[in-house]
């Protein structure tokens, strides 16, 4: 809602500079966006008039004018504009003006001419940033007067972002109201056009009765409706020039006379408004539902088809406007529009909300209906639009069509002083409340009982329907910084957190201290991602991407990571180590949407930034799965099994990560073919783990430890080549070989002194007991047992 | 015959001149080995007459012990010698980078995310979180925002099918965490949200914390103070300046959005407050009846209070960060900047 200032006090004139007004507004929740000078200062500009345009005798664009300026002497000016011509008006700074950008003027040779003045463009005045030729004034400008007062340039406009709520401040007497109230200062209620004066200017007079009739077929939806004929003498008549200055100051681009002045009253009384070409109109209205598969060519020119929950405006033809959104095309009012028909009416908001943005219209009209327009207001709004009309152009006026279908009714509401003073925590006596309610008593019904006031809304307040709305109007009115910053009391509940869960944080801060960096990547990814990485998951598209590369929801993080990698190798980064937290989304077997959160990482280029005293080695596959098995809890133990059949991963260096069987996730390296359609030197190798099951740990249960030394023994085993370490491991721990403490490999061995194909395996097994020292001979048992459980299973042996 | 003063005297100074233990153990054999000079002298003694053998004999014994002792001190000196050279010799350049340091760190929002749980975990919030893809009707419906409410243009939804949305606000789990919790509640919810939004101010992702506390004791008075509270924990400023503007959200009433003194220019004016002095920080209020009822709530029982802050914007604010966009960049050299820790 953009307004001026000078129009706003017209209205209400508090004592207030304009800055003290805009904090009244803003704290109030009418928050002011933007408060702008119309023009920038300048002084000493006056209405010249030109009264001479000779050619300057120096040079071909250049013209020497005799200019009046109300002064004895005409001046002698030098001027380059090119639409100077005799006659015209048009702004002339004087000897020591100041324009903006520091400019001033001063008498000077132009050429050899002596020059005593300026005349000027709207872009020297700084009132538009182009400037072709002079500002041209109206010829009725007086010589002399100076013009930022001619063209009411001492003015602000004020810019307010509303909320949904206060529908009833989109108008200039709307804030007014408001400010009316919350300052305590009168209001000055615009005057009620004088319904006998209606055709004072008009010669005939009014026609005898009205010629068309307007049905509402559902009086719910449309619950006024209140329209005239008018004839103009001179509808092609210019718009005033102060009413343009008030409408493109507020935002509105001017039309025609009839057009302007029904926004003209929309902005200073808040009742939207049509104008119909009537001739085009054949026979009575009817403000119905639209029928299925009726078109509209609108304003806009776009043709829509209506649907059977948009009221339209119709005449016997079909439909003639979008009720309470946009007027047809066909019956638009021109310039040349002789005989008018206009309308103002009141809609349900439930009848016109949500159509406008579906159709992608920009409707004044909607935005206000469907926030709630002033009930009471149509009659008003017709007869003042009538009477601006015959005051600027002459004509008659038609009888008042006026129907009434059903206006909401205002419930009162009891306010109680004793709620009030809890839900603000703020000691409010009851005379406080009714003195607060009574700067309201201009707006609505209070009555005081003993169990509170009761309250009954204005018509064009949409906003008060409990309790609860007038605690907050009584806090508004109070001012929220009248009601105490208090620090809370509450009990002190300790929150239970059990400790066998962990903070993702920690997970974060073990990668963190492993040299990664966290990332945060959109949750959005490529179609084309989606088939690269998860060919097989049902991924969820957006209804409304903003682009095409962000069409789809993420199946992987991964597709985030290799661009953030791709972003920074870019920017000379060589050595990357980064991951992410966050949620991945698809479609479960069942449709159901699936939003669990995961932990990825990635790792490309050199293990350790290069550095003096180590080898500059890339990082591998073991480097990743290292960081894999830090992030699991001591007591969990997961387990790797080959992965040939990632879509995206090297098929030979790849991982499914699984807990109990579980596939919790996937370790490996890009395929070559991602590698290379990435434009990638090398490979970088990625992981991706569910979150949830990361966050479980055990609680620590006490063990007493073995007081009796323990024994190390090294077995090597010479197995197959292609025998993977799992295998080797798992079956040595269900030898149930007994005393078996540790069990790890620590050594693997390919090469000269074994068989082809053939590779050594070398572990280290722990042997201690808790009850006695070991003897060689309980040695013995338990690596034979050892031995035999592998040399069975795979035929290996000892080296 | 040489006197046994200058033999001490030529002892003394050869011993002194010898650098290696080898020729010093040489040395000493000259003089008291076996056939050294001093042996032969006290083998001399026994012919001489007893009173000059025990005169001459106790002269002689102290020069040896002389010699000894000199002996003693010059392989000493010799072994500090040698050892000082060989920890010359494996001296290193301490002054060399240490070897593997690795350094990571946290994204700042994520920083600034452990920072606000870690002030309102301090007064006893619990801290949840819940889903991105949530149902229209608890993104708006249940809060008050019914199909077609103007309120809804202002969200630029994304929508995956006409009843499924990605959340536009972290504000569905007020809902959703009073439906699964026993009165009084008190808990922040971190996450991501979701806007069909994209410029040089809004990214289509960001983040919020929203924050509730219902119990039988809760005020907008105290709800200010909650607030007021945060933000001066949060920049570290005792008098830092707050305001609250009268405002609208459909699920809250009274409405009101904090504004903090600038903390960029403290007040006086700059680009980042538009030169107004102030900063909107965010949006709260009393949670509206209308989301209490159909939850079963009594609101003449249960007052809720209800917030919801940007954390990008904190973010900014706090590390004086002047892009938005910067955030998801993942520009390595701007996210390295937060890794002070």
């Amino acid at each position: 809602m953009k307004f001026t200032e000078s129009w706003l006090r017209t209205f209400v004139d508090p004592p207030f500079s304009t800055q003290a007004m805009s904090h009244v507004l803003t704290m109030s929740g009418l928050e002011v966006e933007a408060c702008e000078p119309v023009a920038p200062a300048f002084t000493q500009v006056v209405v010249g008039q030109v009264l001479t345009v000779v050619k300057h005798p120096q040079a071909d664009r250049l013209n020497l004018l005799e200019v009046d300026v109300g002064q004895e002497k005409p001046l002698q000016i030098v001027c380059g504009a090119p639409n100077v011509k005799p006659g015209m008006k048009a702004p002339c700074a004087l000897v020591g003006a100041q324009l903006p950008n520091d400019l001033v003027i001063r008498a000077a040779k132009v050429r050899g001419v002596e020059s005593f003045g300026m005349m000027c463009s709207e872009k020297e005045l700084g009132l538009s940033s182009e400037g072709h030729g002079l500002l041209e004034l109206e010829s009725q400008a007086p010589v002399g007067v100076a013009v930022r007062d001619w063209l009411e340039l001492d003015d602000t406009v004020l810019t307010l972002k509303l909320t949904p709520n206060r529908a009833d401040c989109l108008s200039v007497w709307g804030v007014a109201r408001e400010l009316s109230v919350l300052t305590q200062c009168a209001l000055k209620t615009p005057p009620v056009p004088d319904a006998n004066c209606r055709a004072s200017h008009s010669g005939p007079g009014q026609d005898p009765a009205p010629k068309r009739q307007v049905l509402l077929e559902d009086p719910r939806a449309c619950g006024r409706y209140v329209g005239r004929t008018l004839h103009l003498e001179h509808p092609e008549r210019p718009t005033p020039s102060w009413m343009l200055r008030r409408l493109q100051r507020c935002g509105l681009r001017s039309k025609n006379l009839v057009v302007d002045v029904t926004n003209y009253v929309m902005l200073e009384l808040g009742q939207p408004m049509h104008a119909f070409d009537d001739t085009v109109l054949q026979g009575n209205l009817s403000v119905r539902w639209a029928r299925p598969q009726e078109t509209l060519q609108l304003l806009t020119e776009q043709t829509v088809t209506l649907t059977p929950d948009m009221l339209v405006i119709a005449d016997q033809q079909g439909p003639v406007a979008l009720a309470g959104i946009m007027g047809g095309m066909p019956s638009a009012v021109t310039g040349q529009s002789r005989q008018v028909f206009l309308e103002a009416a009141w809609f349900a908001p439930q009848a016109i909300t949500g159509r406008a943005r579906r159709l992608g219209l920009n409707s004044e009209a909607a935005h206000r209906f469907e926030r709630g327009v002033d009930f009471m207001l149509a009659q008003r709004a017709v007869d003042y639009a009538t009477q601006l009309l015959l005051e600027i152009t002459s004509g008659t006026a038609g009888q008042l069509v006026d129907c009434t279908g059903v206006i909401p009714q205002r419930e009162r509401v009891l306010v109680r002083p004793e709620r009030v003073r809890r839900v603000l925590g703020l000691a409010l006596s009851d005379e406080r409340i009714a003195g607060l309610l009574a700067q309201l008593e201009g707006q609505m019904q209070v009555s005081q009982e003993p169990q509170g006031f009761w309250l009954t809304p204005p018509s064009y307040r949409f906003d008060l329907n409990i309790e609860a709305d007038y605690i907050e109007e009584i806090a508004r009115l109070e001012g929220y910084d009248n009601i105490p910053t208090q620090t809370p009391v509450a009990s002190m509940r300790l929150s239970a957190r059990s400790e066998a869960v962990r903070d993702p944080a920690e997970l974060q801060n073990r990668l963190v201290h492993h040299g990664f960096q966290e990332v945060m990547t959109y949750s959005f990814i490529a179609g084309s991602e989606l088939e690269k990485f998860t060919p097989d998951e049902q991924g969820i598209a957006l209804l409304n991407p903003i682009a095409s590369q962000l069409s789809h929801l993420r199946t992987t993080m991964a597709p985030g990571l290799i661009h953030t990698l791709r972003y920074n190798l870019g920017r000379k980064q060589e050595r990357v180590r980064i991951f992410e937290i966050g949620r991945c989304f698809r479609l479960g077997p069942d449709r159901s949407y699936q939003q669990e959160q995961r932990l990825a990482a990635l790792i490309y280029g050199l293990r350790y930034p290069e550095q003096w005293s180590m080898a500059a080695e890339p990082v591998d596959f073991f480097d990743l799965k290292a960081e894999v098995e830090a992030l699991f809890p001591v007591s969990m133990t997961p387990r790797f099994y080959p992965c040939t059949d990632h879509p995206a991963l090297h098929p030979g260096r790849a991982a499914r990560i699984a807990l109990e069987q579980t596939t919790i996730g996937w370790l490996g390296e890009l395929h070559p073919r991602l590698v290379s359609g990435y434009e990638l030197a090398r490979a970088p190798l990625l992981f991706e783990l569910e979150l949830t099951p990361l966050l479980s740990c055990s609680i620590p249960h006490f063990v007493e430890p073995s007081r009796f030394q323990p024994v190390r023994r090294d077995l090597a085993f010479v197995v197959d080549e292609h025998l993977p370490l799992d295998a080797l491991l798992h079956c040595l721990r269900e030898a149930k070989a007994p005393f078996v403490t540790e069990l790890d490999v620590f050594d693997l061995y390919r090469g000269s002194g074994l068989p082809n194909g053939k590779k050594s395996v070398a572990f280290r097994v722990v042997i201690q007991d808790t009850e006695r020292t070991l003897t060689e001979s309980d040695l013995e048992i338990t690596t034979t047992a050892l031995i035999a459980a592998v040399s069975s299973a795979f035929g290996a042996e000892l080296r | 015959m040489q006197d046994l003063q200058s033999i001490q005297d030529e002892a003394l100074a050869l011993f002194s001149t010898i650098e290696q233990p080898a020729a010093l153990e040489d040395a000493k054999a000259r003089y008291l080995g076996k056939s050294g000079i001093l042996t032969e002298r006290l083998r001399a003694l026994g012919q001489l007459p007893v009173e000059q053998r025990k005169l001459l004999g106790a002269q002689i014994n102290g020069t040896k012990q002389a010699l000894e002792q000199a002996l003693v001190q010059r392989r000493e000196q010799l072994a500090q010698d040698q050892m000082t050279r060989e920890l010359r010799a494996q001296a290193l350049d301490v002054t060399l980078p240490g070897r593997g340091v690795l350094r990571g760190g946290l994204h700042p929002v994520t920083l600034t995310l452990q920072r606000i749980e870690a002030l309102f975990r301090s007064v006893g919030f619990d801290v949840t979180d819940g889903p991105e893809i949530e149902t229209d009707a608890y993104n708006f419906t249940a809060l008050n925002i019914p199909d077609d409410h103007p309120a809804r243009a202002m969200h630029d939804t994304f929508y995956l099918d006409p009843a499924h949305v990605l959340r536009t606000h972290t504000s569905p789990m007020q809902v959703r965490y009073l439906q699964a919790h026993a009165l009084p509640v008190k808990v922040i919810v971190p996450g991501r949200v979701y806007r069909c939004d994209s410029d040089m101010t809004h990214t289509p992702m960001f983040h919020q914390v929203e924050g509730l506390w219902v119990d039988e004791t809760v005020t907008f008075s105290a709800l200010k103070g909650l607030l007021v509270d945060f933000m001066r924990c949060f920049f570290e400023q005792d008098s830092l300046k707050a305001r609250f503007r009268s405002s609208f959200f459909p699920f809250t009433e009274p409405s009101a959005e904090m504004d903090i003194g600038c903390v960029i220019c403290q007040g006086q004016g700059c680009r980042v407050c538009s030169h107004t002095g102030w900063l909107e920080v965010l949006g709260c209020g009393m949670v509206h009846p209308n989301v209490f009822t159909p939850l079963g709530i009594d609101s003449e029982r249960h007052v809720g209070l209800a917030f919801g802050l940007g954390v990008e914007r904190l973010a900014m604010l706090r590390y004086g960060v002047n892009d938005l966009r910067l955030f998801f960049d993942n520009d390595l050299n701007f996210l390295r900047q937060f890794a002070t820790r």
